[in-house]
């Protein structure tokens, strides 16, 4: 290749790769989205839900003064905080998580709850022995608790690594498709194509472009993890690293079939969020995708974030190898090559 | 060899009802600046575009430098100079990072620099092409096109909307192209650009050729002159043929 003569530029794909780094760097507003934003999104998930081990289970009384002994039961027992309810608002209190459970002081005493919530059938056990050993409960044993925290169990542990593979999603998807749309309005696309360039590689330097991006994407969240929070990181940087590069690859390739034929920025949003909104609600970022019904699971874990995600959780906190991920690894390969082939085969050039 | 930059016969396409090119056919030298006139809508742009092999006709061959788009397209991209109507370059990269991307699809030609020098833009080098006038970006595209040393220049109205100095200064840089043996083939609904750079112009309307011979001898056989003394122009020889003027769009 050295003999080509190319008047002081580099390889095609280097400049193309080099092109599309430069309009990402200097678009503050994607810098933005980028790298502030999953941090500001992490903190804020980490107010909502707290570690649940240490948290008093917030109970109702209905029934004004006749709850009275009741409450003075409830409220010297460790772990519960009471709140009143006026009469009408418990089916609000409920709904609300306001309380998980109201008291209603009859002989013996009636418990209003959602049997559906497990926060709900946890306040059950917790004021039913309350109440209980108030009254003069005697148990036959007491068991020795052994507190134990486990690290990468807490909430925020499960919760970074799924940020960082929705971020993966999300920037993939959007970085390649968006930018390819755009290319396409301003002509530029119709413009390269009526030159020598390789559509091939003009495709490819998307994805290069991608890659160079992922490194700051993904140590800026882990690093913020381990400082902020001691988020333990279990599994090896070279795991860790090979992992997102083929998450990224995927999502690049989505984003590559996604922006492949839409004219309008209208239209790209649209299919971006009607490929993305699926894997928020279902991939396991927030909450354990195993929550889902038996039935739809193998939908669920085919979708690409789910695979990440997974492998993802299992590298950091589990300290799997790339080995245990494979099949993880495999799905998202072929998420990969798939959306590819096909983009380059209904690409629309101008 | 073929002695001929551009051979077309008996071009036809069509969008829906609308026939955008009805049986076009042009013979362009080697060396020649060719100019392809008419007001919008004439199907220039869709003519021009046939010739790029950006659009398949309906109907019609084609042939660039002797070569067919079908068998040599690569040869070709190598080969030619194109500057589409409405390309937007990228806002966000610096002239000189633009021609070079352009530049590296090339396998000869000038260095980067050189280009910049060309067209008159090696003090915009690092300016954001966001920031140039538009004849500042004209004159940047124009570099694209010569970045590989074309053989053939097409050019979709390179001055449309370019005050009278910027669209001068485009004209040097044609000029100095067409000295170093380049051909040109560009459209314009300006009289006066077709006037001064092109050998010969092919007059069309609604997809037709409606007269082509040099600029003098059109105006030579069928401007009536307005005032005695004036001579009269390509503008005259348009009203002539269709009694419309070329710009009443
Ligand atoms: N992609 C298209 N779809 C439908 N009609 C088109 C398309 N491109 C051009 N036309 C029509 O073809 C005719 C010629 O257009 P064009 O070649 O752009 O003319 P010019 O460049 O001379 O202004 C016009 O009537 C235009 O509306
Ligand atoms: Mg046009």
């Amino acid at each position: 290749m050295s003999s080509v003569d190319r008047g002081g530029a580099h390889h095609p794909l280097v400049e193309l790769t080099l092109t599309r780094l430069r309009e990402f760097v200097r678009e503050p507003e994607a810098l933005f989205w980028t790298f502030v934003f999953p941090i500001v999104m992490t903190i804020v998930m980490a107010m909502a839900f707290p570690s649940r081990g240490a948290q008093a289970v917030p109970v109702g009384i209905a029934g004004g003064d006749a709850g009275a002994g009741m409450r003075a039961t409830l409220s010297n027992s460790p772990g519960i905080v009471v709140r009143d309810i006026p009469s009408g608002g418990e089916q609000r209190a409920l709904r609300e998580g306001e309380v998980h459970l109201i008291v209603v002081p009859t002989d013996p005493p009636t418990y209003r709850f959602d049997l559906a919530r497990i926060e709900s059938r946890t306040a059950r056990l917790v004021v039913d022995d309350a109440l209980k050993r108030a009254v003069g409960r005697t148990d036959p044993w007491v068991a020795h608790e052994q507190p134990v925290a486990v690290p990468g169990s807490r909430y925020i542990d499960w919760l970074i690594p799924g940020m960082v593979a929705m971020g993966i999603m999300s920037n993939g998807m959007w970085g390649v498709g968006f930018s390819i749309v755009q290319a396409r309005m301003r002509k530029l696309l119709k413009r390269m194509v009526a030159s020598p360039m390789r559509k091939r590689e003009y495709l490819l330097a998307q994805l290069l472009a991608r890659l160079l991006f992922l490194l700051p994407e993904v140590a800026v969240p882990i690093a913020f993890g381990v400082l902020a929070f001691g988020m333990p990181v279990n599994g090896s940087l070279a795991a860790i690293a090979v992992v997102t590069l083929i998450g990224a690859l995927a999502f690049g390739a989505i984003g590559l079939l996604i922006g492949s034929r839409a004219k309008t920025f209208e239209a790209v949003s649209g299919l971006m969020n009607m490929a993305m909104l699926p894997m928020w609600l279902l991939s396991g970022v927030f909450f354990s995708a195993s929550n889902f019904p038996d039935a739809v699971q193998p939908a669920i874990q085919a979708l690409p974030l789910t695979a990440l995600v997974d492998a993802l959780r299992a590298v950091v906190l589990e300290g799997a190898t790339l080995t245990a991920v494979r099949a993880e690894l495999v799905g998202l390969a072929l998420w990969t090559a798939v959306p590819f082939a096909l983009a380059l085969r209904i690409f629309r050039w101008r | 060899m073929d002695d001929l930059a551009v051979r077309c016969d008996g071009l036809e396409k069509r969008y829906g009802d609308v026939v955008a090119v009805a049986g076009l056919s042009l013979h362009v030298q080697r060396g020649e600046c060719f100019g392809l006139l008419g007001p919008n809508g004439a199907g220039k742009t869709t003519t021009i575009e046939i010739l790029e092999g950006l659009i398949a006709a309906d109907a019609g061959d084609v042939q660039i430098l002797g070569l067919r788009w079908a068998s040599n397209e690569q040869e070709l991209r190598q080969r030619l100079g194109i500057h589409l109507q409405e390309t937007q370059l990228s806002e966000k990269l610096t002239v000189e990072e633009m021609l070079r991307l352009f530049r590296s699809f090339y396998r000869g030609g000038r260095p980067v620099g050189e280009l910049l020098q060309v067209v008159e833009l090696e003090g915009k080098r690092r300016s954001r092409v966001g920031t140039l006038s538009g004849g500042q970006k004209q004159r940047l595209s124009l570099a694209c096109a010569l970045a590989g040393n074309p053989d053939l220049l097409f050019l979709d109205e390179p001055t449309t909307g370019l005050d009278p100095q910027s669209r001068r200064q485009l004209w040097e840089v044609l000029g100095r192209y067409r000295a170093g043996g380049g051909t040109i083939l560009l459209t314009t609904h300006y009289m006066d650009e077709a006037q001064t750079l092109c050998d010969r112009v092919a007059i069309v309307d609604q997809g037709r050729l409606i007269a082509l011979d040099s600029p003098q001898a059109l105006i030579a056989a069928r401007a009536e002159p307005k005032v005695v003394v004036h001579q009269g122009t390509l503008e005259d020889v348009f009203m002539s043929l269709t009694g419309r003027t070329l710009r009443d769009e």
